[in-house]
This record gives structure tokens, C-alpha cells and sequence, in this order.
């Protein structure tokens, strides 16, 4: 089927403003940092810079790939992140699971249910529910099955931020298995989100009113003429485009009219028109018979609308604003409008956005650097990543996600995660910390994972990727792994080398920790103590930031 | 006099300002943490010189009960005077005679299987609220329980114990600097109930006290000191206390004292044999808990397998196996901590997302329903049975009307139990029920 949509409408907005240095609040004594969206000069680019854009526009990289960015310069190092179409990846196939499952009754299903109640054929009756129930198990097991196939695509992607726009825009436009029970449509709307990752934000909000587990999430397919469900109205711009305080109560009833017949069957779309409402109606200052196309135009041409689109990739990307910090929060309001300008200019294209803001003098500000909370999948993703872990078993992996707080397919609530601090807390901090444990060794709570010792970590290749000699990738004949004796001084470069690596900086704490474990360990760096000091890293508080 | 020095200093461990500020080490930790750590976690939180409120009670625990799934409430408080009741419910209604009777005149009594309820009732330690429950009620189980859990019934926002917490259990709020004591509310379970979680306060949740600590020393126990030195350290010196990593710092302090404290806490061995179910499992740990004297003010457990939509069976099956759970563990749970002396500091509030339909349906289960009965237990409660049950035909399109707003219990609860304002923590104004009389 194919959808026809109106172009996004060029919006209402003016030029963009200027920022503001001049007001900014230089009260703390600390200088506020730089909210130009200028390019970054080549010379100030380099490894640390390197090492965040992998971190922040993908889930982290390899040594290697580190010293390999690098390289490169902002310029190319940029492209290659956000132009990603020239990255071969594996197609997704739209018979990648099975659409049947949860399929609706035939009519003669139907015929006979309503024969069995009838009848009064408790038999009949109980035989159908047994098989909804079947089937329900069956596709609760595809649901499972589908966490475990996405999460495996974002730890082996050749396109990091094609994976992480996708979590984005899953976390935006919020819609829960829990609720819908169909996994196929978990994973349409899965396709679409990947379809449209760095694409038209525009062309996702006509999608998505047209997305059949968003109109089941929000109980649209109920919503009729007559008797408009507001559900999906409201979410609309309160969540999806606009933000609180940027609509009236009424702009909520006359869009929930135009959403009516908005519905689907089975998988597919459809507009019913009987149900729908074509009486005349006013939302957002436009009058006419609007309807959903309508709806959402209206929407897109409200300033507000990029405004809560740019704040929401900033928070996603550069900081989780409000930070409480002037430094920080004063610029970044620059900088949102800076972003939203851009957006607008682009008619909705998010790619320019990011580029501009992959390659901007503020995103490299050192107060934004480690900064920013791991989300539970940068955690997982981001140790088979970075540290070339074994993946291990993606069932547990996606597990200690959910206990993490971020259980894929199952946000808690329209609104999404929240993000930020609130992954955090004390049991939270055990797990993140447990998962990487897991990962190095294979050691779970009761003993070790079955294949522990068949897959081991390969600290080696680790440890020979952090230094700047093995540019080749392979073991330089200087590696100071499992050489005897290294001398204190070499000792000390290694542990800064993976300090800068893995935390992004050295404290003089946490050099001594490391420093003292491998003296304690007769000054080797072999296996078993670079796995340990990978334990001992990975538990620092540190290592959750990005 | 040195001040850090809490050895010879009990009594203000418990002042409830000293427990939301600072808490977590003056009650407990002091005895079994090092120095260095308890400077490093009051470096962090309030100023020392709190005063607490005379005559508020400081050590008054709260359990809660969650029974999840929906539990049928018809069929748990019996209304077995009622013929109404045996033609809704051909299959699994209660025998009258079956039915464990609360008094001459009642016309209510529990389910056969909840014999452990029926002896906290005989000792004066249960009371029964009848047909709690909210206006348009929701009938899925997870709105429904968000409702619960938030005290709204639009289901959103923080938690209500998590507000409690916020409002320094008083009505007043914390201190910009102050912090509430990360031991304030313990779950267990996989996930830390949204009840619980505040707009600043967030609780601990731990589904087995194993997982509640770091595996590494598994792998390697030399990593122990490197590993106690990295979580131990607090805010580093070199780290802004207001950066992200600041506050990282502090909660893998937070962490690893809660750690230490709880795991060393549920290794005891219980005073009474608990039953072999879940429930029990968990309330065992608790009442170890509160032997230990942990710091803890509400405990949060949970027993699921309610949502019993086809062959809940009656006077035995499979809701009945719930009912001998529930019933069970409880008073196994109050016995044990009679034997340790906390019976009379512990209260526990049951509650269920929602009771079922009236009427049974064609696979000898029930569907999702409205009101349904609470129960509080301890020996500070009024013993007896509360409130009116609602009318079996006098019906909201086959659903029982409530008669009382669960947020009503909860304010009585917060108000006679925790001594907290509850229009505060409610965010609104409910009439506090009277189910407390021995504070």
C-alpha cells in the first residue's frame, strides 16, 4: 500500500536567531562554553574527540576504530557517521518474522465463536480461548525473539546511528507490547522508525498516525465519529510535536475529530470513512474539514514543534538539559534554537541537524564530554563494542537491560524513558556493573555461563589495539602484553592508555588503583590481569558516563 | 568530642530527621562500617544539629502487600449471608458453612484457606476494610495499578510512598542539599515499584539479596580491596560534586553500604518456620531486615498469579492455594517478629490492583472487576470488619460499587501510622479512615 502524503509545509518560523553570548551567566567563574555550531577546527580534533562522537552518535568504538576516526579528521569522521546510506548493512526483510501470528478470525471463525456462544457450547467456547491463548503464548516467544534480534543489530552494526535514531524515535513515539500484543507490529513500526532514522520528521508524524501499534497503543482504532477518542490527539502534540503549553484543551477535541477513521486491519492502514468525522472543525488557528493529514500539518508549521524536536535530540546527544549547571544550561538554550533553526530551514530533514551539530565547536566543549549517562543499551552494546567482549548470551543481555530499567519494545509508559540520572540507582549501578562482569567472564550469580570457557576474552587484542603502534590492528612486537617485567613507567602508560580509553580520562585515583593492581599481579600484563583490571575499571562510577 | 564518633549515641539514630538525612549512618552503619566511610557519607548529606518532633514516633514500620493481578475479593471476604452470591457464582462460590466466620452478626467471613488471617483476626490484629476501590475505575491491570500506585486516578505521576519519602516523611520538604536515606524504602522484586519512587527518592529493590552486590570478587576475591576502594571513596577529591560523576560517586557509596547492610541482615536464620512460597520467601527477608534494625520504613512485597480468568476453583483450587499463601505467610511473619520483639513497629497493608466481576464466567474463572476489600494487619490495628460491602445487585454494569476510596486508607495509614501530612503526600484531601488505634 502505498500512502500519499503532503509535503511537510514550510513553517511559519523566521530566520534563525542569533545566539546570545552577551546574557550569559558568568556568575560561577566558570567560563560558559562556547554555543557556536561553527565546525570544529581540524587541530583541535583528535583522539578524546574521536572517541566521544563514536560514543555519542553510535555506542561507542573499538580501540582501533578510535585511533582510526582519529585519524580522519571531523570532516570525514562525521560523514561517515551520519551519511550512512553508503554503508552496506543487512537489509531487513519484511518476512524476517512471522505477520500470522496474531492474525484476526477468518469470518468463519467468527461464525463459529458466535455459534458457540449462542448455543451455549461451553466445549466450543473453551476450545477457542485455549487456541487465542496458544497463540498469544507463541507470539509473546516472536516478541522475545525480536529484543534479541534488535539488540544483536545494534551491537553488529556498520551503522551506529541508524540503530540509536531508531531506540530514539522508539522512545519518542512510545508504544508498548504490553499493551498491543502483536509483535509484528512491534516490528513494522520498528522498520518504520529505521526507515525514517535520520530522515523527515514530518513524513514520521504522517506515518505514524497511519502506524497500526501506535493506533492500537492509543486506542484511535475506537475513535469514531460522534465519540472521538482523545488518546491519540493529545500524545500527538503534547508528546510527539509540540510539547505542554503549545495547545488548548479544544485544539485537543477538534484534532481527536480529525483522527476519527484513522484506524487498521490486520496490518495494514486503513481510513474508514464512515467513521470519520468531516464536519468542519479548528486546530492550531486553521479551520476547515481538516483531517489527520491536516491535523499534523497544522502541527509542523508551529515554531514549537521543531523547538521540542531540537531539544529532544540535544538532550539525546549532548546533554540531558536542565543540567542545573549555568555552564552548561545557558548555552545549550542558544544552541537548541541554533538546531530547531536548522531543522526548520531543512524542512524537517534531521540529517543536516546532526551533521551540524556532529561537527560544531560546542559538542566538543569539555564540560559536555562524559557528561551524559549510558542508557542500559549503551552499557550493553557499547562493552561488546569498545571492548571487544563476546556477546555472550543475548537473552541475558536483554534481561539486565530490563533491570537496568530499559526493557526494548516495553517503554513504560507514552512518554518513554526518561533517561539521564534516573537510570541510576543503586540497584541499577549492581546490575550495570554485574553485565560487564558477565561480558568479560561469563560469570553470572550462581557459577559461570556454560560457554565461559570456551569463550574467553581476548585481552590481548585489547590491549595491543590501545596502543597508537598497532595502527595495523594486529600484536606489535613491543606490546607490552605478556612481556616480563615491563618497567613501572611502561606500566604506567598502559594504564593511561586504557583509563583515556575506556573512562576518557585518567584520574590520579584511578591510575593508582590499576597501577597497584598490576604490581600486585608481578607487573604483568597478561590475560588474567587485564581482565581484572577490566573488572575493576568497568566498576567505577566513572565508567557509566559517556 | 569527636563527631563522628555515634557509639554512645542510639536514641538520635532514629529521630526521623536524622534518618532522612543522614541516617543511613548514624542507625546502622556506624556499628558496622568503618570510620572513613561514615565521614565520607556525612560529607554528602545534611547538617548535623536536626532536632526530632516530640512525641512523633520514630520506628514505625509499613509493609505493603501487593496482590497482583487482581484478586478476587468476593470470594476472599466472603459475603456468604447473601444468596445473590451462590447465583452469580454457581461453581466457585464458598459453602456458607465452609466460610471462617468473624463474629455472630457478620455476614461477611474469610476463605477457607485463609486460616493464618483468621488467627491474627481472633487476636484482635486484622482489620478488614469491605469495598475499597475509586471512581470510574479502570480495568487494566496496568493502569489500574498505576492508579495505586500513584494515588491518581489518572494513574500518572510519582509514587505515593515515593512522595512520602519526598516530603521528609513530615510534610516538609527536604533541603536542596538534604537527601532522603536510600535505605528509606526497601522492595523486593525485580523492579522497584513505581509506589516507591518519588520525584527524588528512589528505593532500593533487589530480588534476592545475591544479586544486590558486585560479581567481580567472584571471579577474582583479590579485586575485593581495589573494588571496596573505588565504591567506598565517595565524591574524589578532584571531582565536582555537581557533575554527573559527582553523583555517580555518591550512589556507589549509597550502594555498596546498603550492600554490605542488607545482605548481612537477611543471613540470619529466621525465629519461626515460614511456609514454601514466595510470599513467605519474602517476608522472611524482611522481617530479618527489621531485626537488624535497618532503617527502614516501608517494605514492599509482592505475590502474583491473581488474574484468574479460568479455573480459580473455591474452596480449593487454585485461588485457594493463593489464599493459604497469603494467609500463611502473614502469620508466620507476625510470629516471627513477635519473637524478636517488632510486632508491635510493623504494620502491613494488603491491596490489589482491582476484585472481579460478580458473576463467574464460562470457564470457571472471573474477568477483571471494581472493588474489593483491604486488609491492614499488626497488633496496632482495630481489629474487626470496616466498611459496608457493596451490593451484590445493585450493580455498575455487572461490577460492585465501592464504597471507599483506597485513598482514604491511605491517609488514615499515613496520618495514625507514619505520622506524615497526608494532604501533602496525596496531594489531596481524602477523610483518613480510622484502622489504627495502638500508636
Amino acid at each position: 500500500m502505498t500512502i500519499h502524503q503532503p509535503e511537510p509545509p514550510a513553517p511559519e518560523m523566521t530566520g534563525p536567531s542569533l545566539p546570545n553570548n552577551r546574557s550569559m551567566d558568568r556568575h560561577e567563574g566558570r567560563k560558559p562554553i562556547s554555543s557556536s555550531l561553527a565546525p570544529i577546527k581540524a587541530d583541535r580534533w583528535g583522539y578524546d574527540q574521536a572517541r566521544h562522537l563514536l560514543w555519542r552518535a553510535g555506542f561507542g568504538g573499538s580501540p582501533e576504530q578510535v585511533r582510526t576516526v582519529a585519524s580522519w579528521g571531523p570532516q570525514k569522521a562525521v560523514e561517515y557517521i551520519v551519511d550512512y546510506d553508503d554503508v552496506r548493512a543487512e537489509k531487513i526483510e519484511a518476512d524476517a518474522f512471522n505477520k500470522d501470528i496474531m492474525r484476526p478470525a477468518s469470518e468463519a471463525e467468527r461464525a463459529e465463536a458466535a455459534r458457540a456462544r449462542r448455543a451455549g457450547d461451553e466445549d466450543a467456547v473453551a476450545r477457542l480461548r485455549a487456541m487465542r491463548q496458544e497463540a498469544e503464548r507463541v507470539d509473546r516467544g516472536q516478541m522475545r525473539d525480536m529484543q534479541k534480534w534488535w539488540l544483536k543489530r545494534m551491537i553488529e552494526t556498520p551503522r551506529p546511528l541508524e540503530e540509536k535514531m531508531t531506540l530514539f524515535w522508539h522512545g519518542h513515539f512510545a508504544t508498548s507490547y504490553r499493551t498491543i500484543e502483536d509483535s509484528y507490529h512491534m516490528f513494522a513500526q520498528n522498520r518504520l522508525f529505521r526507515r525514517n532514522a535520520v530522515g523527515n520528521f514530518g513524513k514520521l508524524l504522517y506515518e505514524i498516525i497511519r502506524d497500526p501499534a501506535m493506533i492500537a497503543y492509543l486506542d484511535n482504532n475506537d475513535s469514531r465519529k460522534g465519540r472521538p477518542n482523545e488518546n491519540l490527539a493529545r500524545e500527538l502534540m503534547e508528546l510527539f510535536s509540540l510539547g505542554v503549553g503549545n495547545y488548548s484543551e479544544q485544539d485537543i477535541k477538534e484534532g481527536a475529530r480529525a483522527l476519527t477513521g484513522y484506524s487498521f486491519y490486520d496490518d495494514e492502514f486503513t481510513f474508514q470513512k464512515n467513521n470519520h468525522d468531516t464536519g468542519e472543525k479548528k486546530i492550531l488557528g486553521r479551520n476547515g474539514t481538516l483531517d489527520g493529514d491536516d491535523f499534523v500539518s497544522a502541527i509542523l508549521r508551529k515554531p514549537a514543534c521543531a523547538r521540542h524536536i531540537a531539544g529532544k535530540l540535544y538532550r539525546l546527544f549532548v546533554a540531558d538539559v536542565p543540567t542545573g549547571r549555568p555552564e552548561i544550561d545557558k548555552p545549550a538554550e542558544s544552541v537548541i534554537r541554533q538546531l530547531a533553526s536548522t531543522l526548520v530551514a531543512n524542512r524537517y530533514e534531521v540529517r543536516p541537524v546532526l551533521r551540524k551539530l556532529f561537527l560544531s565547536d560546542h559538542f566538543y566543549e569539555q564540560p559536555i564530554l562524559r557528561e551524559q549517562v549510558k542508557s542500559p543499551a549503551e552499557v550493553v552494546v557499547g562493552a561488546v563494542r569498545s571492548l571487544l567482549t563476546p556477546t555472550r548470551d543475548l537473552g541475558v543481555l536483554t534481561d539486565a537491560m530490563n533491570l537496568m530499567g530499559q526493557n526494548i519494545f516495553y517503554p513504560p509508559s507514552v512518554k518513554g524513558w526518561d533517561g539521564g540520572r534516573t537510570w541510576i540507582n543503586t540497584a541499577t549501578l549492581f546490575i550495570r556493573q554485574n553485565i560487564l562482569c558477565f561480558l568479560l567472564t561469563g560469570k553470572t550469580p550462581k557459577g559461570f555461563d556454560a560457554l565461559a570457557r570456551t569463550e574467553t576474552y581476548d585481552a590481548a587484542a585489547f590491549i595491543s589495539g590501545l596502543e597508537p603502534s598497532g595502527e595495523t590492528g594486529g600484536r606489535a612486537a613491543d606490546s607490552p602484553f605478556a612481556r616480563s617485567n615491563p618497567t613501572d613507567q611502561e606500566l604506567s602508560v598502559v594504564v593511561e592508555q586504557m583509563l583515556r580509553f575506556t573512562l576518557g580520562a585518567s584520574s590520579p585515583g584511578n591510575h593508582e588503583i590499576l597501577m597497584r593492581h598490576f604490581r600486585a599481579a608481578g607487573n604483568r600484563v597478561d590475560q588474567e590481569s587485564v581482565v581484572s583490571a577490566l573488572l575493576l575499571v568497568t566498576a567505577m562510577p566513572e565508567y557509566q558516563l559517556c | 568530642m569527636d563527631p563522628f564518633n555515634f557509639a554512645g549515641n542510639p536514641p538520635e539514630a532514629f529521630t526521623r530527621r536524622a534518618f532522612i538525612g543522614r541516617g543511613l549512618v548514624l542507625a546502622s552503619a556506624a556499628a558496622t562500617v568503618p570510620q572513613f566511610i561514615s565521614r565520607s557519607a556525612l560529607g554528602m548529606t545534611a547538617p548535623l544539629g536536626l532536632s526530632s518532633i516530640p512525641g512523633v514516633p520514630e520506628d514505625h514500620v509499613l509493609v505493603v502487600v501487593q496482590l497482583a493481578g487482581g484478586n478476587d475479593g468476593l470470594n476472599t471476604v466472603v459475603p456468604f449471608g447473601e444468596s445473590a452470591y451462590y447465583k452469580a457464582r454457581p461453581t466457585i462460590g464458598i459453602p456458607a458453612a465452609r466460610v471462617l466466620k468473624l463474629g455472630k452478626n457478620q455476614q461477611v467471613g474469610l476463605h477457607p484457606q485463609l486460616d493464618g488471617l483468621k488467627e491474627l483476626y481472633d487476636q484482635g490484629m486484622l482489620s478488614v476494610m469491605l469495598g475499597v476501590g475509586y471512581p470510574n475505575p479502570n480495568r487494566s491491570h496496568f493502569k489500574s495499578m498505576d492508579i495505586w500506585h500513584t494515588a491518581d486516578t489518572s494513574g500518572t505521576g510519582t509514587g505515593w510512598l515515593g512522595r512520602y519519602f519526598d516530603n521528609d516523611c513530615c510534610g516538609t520538604p527536604l533541603d536542596a542539599a538534604a537527601k532522603p536515606n536510600p535505605l528509606g524504602g526497601i522492595a523486593i522484586g525485580r523492579e522497584a515499584p513505581l509506589a516507591m519512587k518519588g520525584g527524588k527518592y528512589q528505593p532500593i529493590g533487589f530480588e534476592s539479596a545475591e544479586l544486590f552486590q558486585w560479581l567481580g570478587k567472584g571471579v577474582d576475591k583479590d579485586l575485593a580491596t581495589p573494588y571496596d576502594e573505588i565504591t567506598r571513596r565517595g565524591v574524589a577529591a578532584d571531582t565536582d560534586p555537581n557533575t554527573t560523576a559527582g553523583f555517580l560517586m555518591r550512589t556507589a557509596l549509597d550502594a555498596q553500604v546498603s550492600s554490605d547492610q542488607i545482605r548481612k541482615a537477611v543471613s540470619q536464620r529466621s525465629l519461626v518456620n515460614y511456609p514454601g512460597n514466595e510470599l513467605a520467601r519474602q517476608l522472611a527477608m524482611v522481617s530479618s531486615m527489621i531485626r537488624a534494625g535497618l532503617p527502614t520504613r516501608v517494605y514492599y512485597v509482592t505475590l502474583g498469579g491473581f488474574d484468574t480468568h479460568a479455573g480459580q476453583g473455591g474452596e480449593n483450587g487454585r485461588h485457594a492455594q493463593l489464599m493459604q499463601q497469603f494467609g500463611g505467610s502473614l502469620a508466620a511473619f507476625y510470629k516471627d517478629l513477635k519473637a524478636h520483639g517488632n510486632d508491635t513497629r510493623v504494620l502491613t497493608m494488603s491491596f490489589s490492583e482491582f476484585g472481579r466481576r460478580v458473576g463467574q464466567n464460562a470457564s470457571g474463572g472471573t474477568d477483571h472487576g471494581t472493588a474489593a476489600p483491604m486488609f491492614l494487619a499488626g497488633p496496632m490495628v482495630r481489629g474487626g470488619v470496616f466498611g459496608n460491602q457493596p451490593s451484590l445487585t445493585d450493580l455498575d454494569s455487572g461490577d460492585l460499587k465501592f464504597n471507599t476510596d483506597f485513598r482514604s486508607v491511605y491517609a488514615g495509614v499515613l496520618k495514625d501510622w507514619m505520622s506524615a501530612d497526608a494532604d501533602k503526600v496525596l496531594e489531596g484531601s481524602f477523610r483518613a479512615v480510622k484502622l489504627i488505634e495502638k500508636a
